[in-house]
């Protein structure tokens, strides 16, 4: 083999992949295009949970009160493709600025008062110490989805083909050959896929792959009213995420990064990646999350050892010197 | 508790399991999940190494899991696990008897493989969400999938283990039937060790984590069922090949287990704890049983040696099963998960 095929090889395998879907097999491929989701402009409204399971039609799936903050939903699964996670801190956030136009208000007046509400009525206003001298409350609102990697588990592991590269550089089920196997689930390092209950086969994030074939922006980027979700080729969206996580910096948010853009990292980069305040895990995505094929050559070298040592031991068993210290010999050599 | 002051009574308004807790808050400790004292190090045999460092705190998402544990049966896939390995050892210590002329057990393993083939193959399907369309597992063969090429090689090895067994049963064509019986040897090891790489290839720390060790005990643990159904099966006169199988099957199996901890660091607990613990400690109490009867008495009174083969048998499906509860306690719990990823950034730097 030659060192391009196997450099070509390694990089259908892990790190790095520029061309994802020129790789798929793709000729003429549009360029690949993937979410930037900017947690720090998230007003947790749901909105894109809403407009994904209308736009795909995925079906309710439980409408129970979790406890945690705002979040009902819990996590991503068969019929959850958008999921906003809520995270109570407290920690005061450095530097905001609502711009909010305040020019008809008597804001003196108010601050007077020290509430919107009169206080007599309100109880508890934006001045009054916290009873337990602690901080203040800071929320984190942070719109989950498929990461569509660019060393895709799910995909890797599918053993019908039902999972695929489309030429947006996308990870769709083709629900008309996934088979129901479950493989994809476990393989996920995100927890993203699932099969739905009652009807076996796996369901995730599409990226709204009908939409994209119209030249329409997925249904959760459109419906976003913050524009914390935004859609576009992958490469502009790196840029612009970029700079914003820098603006932030500039601004004081410390706390602002980046999680998935990084061609470098355990999947080869995200399609959909995020702009974080606070640690992956915080938000219950993993910190540093690795393909699993990426060791899957060891495995099979493994495999390949421990069955040539079954037979290696069968054939000892038969041929071997027919006394009992031929057990113990033939124990020690393997 | 409501730390941050959101509701109007405060404290007033405590209701018991249903607080929100923090996520990685700076100023308290509500968000960081501590582990209950004195559990930290819990590692038998590990007395004199007790655990120095402090229990480590660790961010998640409300206590859930970040991925997801397979929807898998454990009768269906651990049992296919145990199943599959004993008939795929099964029929390489049938054509071991059947070329060293011991034809009783060589007819008893080539019937217990295609019973177990064909078991698996009710099991796997079975598990399917879509069972009708089992076949679709023959459209592609995918290299970087260990379930297609498991797939594919079931579906070569099954029909060659079955006219194995059957042309021993009906006496017909018998070169054919020698021929099956030998292909089916040549599958047989690696219907046993792949489904090492089928489990270890997903983001489940128990399993991924022990994936250089997992194919090895797979295939002891296959070992040590077909010895024990050679034993079981067989005739005294001709066991002495499936006793030291059953002696050297156990041991592998014992030391693979006890790798597989070594490798699978953090996650190593999930092999000792509930469950799965209990499972894999009867599976190295009866390995080792089984192969200390099989070989004391296995040669010499017909009730021991089948007695020592249901052992062997019984510890082979507990260690499937211990392997396969293992994996979802470990895709159960975020820690699994968070903590090994963190401190492999931390080693990065």
């Amino acid at each position: 083999m030659s060192a391009q095929d196997e450099g070509r090889l390694r990089r259908l395998w892990w790190g790095p992949e520029p061309e994802v879907a020129a790789d798929a097999g793709h000729g003429q491929a549009p360029p690949r295009v993937g979410f930037f989701t900017d947690t720090s402009v998230c007003i947790g409204c749901k909105a894109c949970e809403v407009a994904c399971k209308e736009w795909n039609a995925v079906p309710e799936d439980g409408l129970s009160l979790t406890g945690m903050s705002y979040d009902n939903t819990g996590a991503l699964g068969a019929s959850t493709w958008r999921h906003v996670a809520f995270v109570e801190q407290q920690k005061p956030l450095g530097g905001q600025q609502a711009r909010v136009d305040h020019s008809e208000l008597d804001v003196l007046a108010l601050a007077r008062r020290g509430s919107g509400t009169p206080v007599a009525e309100a109880e508890m206003t934006p001045t009054s110490p916290g009873r337990d001298g602690s901080g203040e409350l800071r929320w984190l609102m942070a719109s989950d989805v498929c990461k569509h990697c660019t060393h895709a588990a799910c995909l890797d592991v599918c053993p019908t083909g039902s999972l695929f590269r489309t030429e947006f550089g996308t990870v769709v089920v083709q629900e008309d050959v996934c088979n129901g196997c479950g493989y994809c689930v476990p393989a996920c390092p995100y927890g993203v896929i699932e099969q739905r209950p009652g009807d076996g086969r796996a369901w995730k994030c599409t990226l709204c792959y009908d939409r994209l074939g119209e030249g329409l922006e997925p249904a959760c980027a459109k419906a976003c009213p913050t524009d914390s979700i935004q859609f576009g080729p992958l490469e502009e969206l790196r840029a612009r995420a970029a700079e914003r996580v820098a603006q932030l910096h500039r601004d004081g948010v410390a706390d602002a990064r980046l999680y998935g853009e990084d061609p470098g990292d355990g999947v080869g980069g995200a399609g959909a990646f995020f702009l974080l305040l606070d640690e992956p895990e915080v938000y219950g995505l993993p910190p540093d999350p690795q393909v699993t094929t990426r060791d899957l050559p060891a495995m099979w070298r493994h495999a390949a050892g421990a069955a040539a040592a079954l037979l290696g031991a069968f054939a000892l068993a038969f041929s071997g010197p027919r006394r009992a210290a031929g057990r113990r010999r033939a124990a020690g050599r393997r | 508790m409501s730390e941050a002051g959101v509701t109007r009574e405060g404290l007033t308004g405590r209701r018991p399991g249903r607080e929100a807790r923090f996520g990685n808050g700076m100023n308290g400790p509500a968000g960081r999940h501590r582990r209950p004292e004195g559990r930290e190090g819990e590692r038998r045999g590990g007395g004199a190494r007790a655990e120095v460092v402090p229990p480590a705190a660790f961010a998640s998402y409300y206590g859930r899991p970040v991925i997801k544990p397979p929807s898998w049966e454990a009768p269906d896939i651990a049992g296919y696990l145990f199943l599959g390995g004993l008939a795929g050892a099964g029929s390489v210590l049938a054509a071991g008897a059947e070329l060293t002329r011991r034809p009783a057990t060589a007819r008893a393993m080539k019937l217990s493989s295609l019973t177990a083939v064909s078991l698996s193959a009710a099991a796997l399907i079975h598990d399917l969400g879509r069972p009708e369309r089992f076949l679709h597992m023959l459209r592609v063969l995918k290299p970087t999938s260990p379930m297609s090429v498991g797939s594919w090689l079931l579906a070569g090895y099954g029909p060659l283990a079955g006219a194995a067994a059957l042309s021993d049963l009906t006496g017909l064509l018998p070169r054919a039937g020698r021929a099956a019986t030998c292909a089916a040897a040549a599958f047989g090891p690696a219907v046993a060790a792949y489904t090492g790489a089928l489990l270890s290839d997903t983001a489940v720390p128990a399993w991924h984590e022990g994936h250089r060790a997992m194919p090895y005990l797979f295939t002891a643990s296959a070992a040590t069922a077909a010895a024990g159904m050679a034993l079981l099966a067989g005739p005294l006169a001709e066991n002495r090949p499936a006793r030291r199988v059953a002696a050297l099957g156990a041991a592998a199996e014992l030391a693979a287990a006890r790798t597989l901890r070594r490798q699978a660091g953090r996650a190593a607990e999930t092999y000792e704890r509930g469950a799965a613990g209990r499972l894999m400690r009867l599976a190295e109490g009866l390995g080792l049983a089984g192969a200390a009867g099989a070989a004391l008495l296995g040669g010499r009174a017909r009730p021991a040696a089948a007695l020592a083969g249901a052992a062997l048998l019984a510890a082979s499906a507990c260690t499937r099963f211990g392997v396969f509860h293992a994996g979802l306690a470990s895709a159960r719990d975020p820690q699994y998960t968070v903590r090994p990823q963190r401190e492999r950034l931390a080693a990065a730097g």
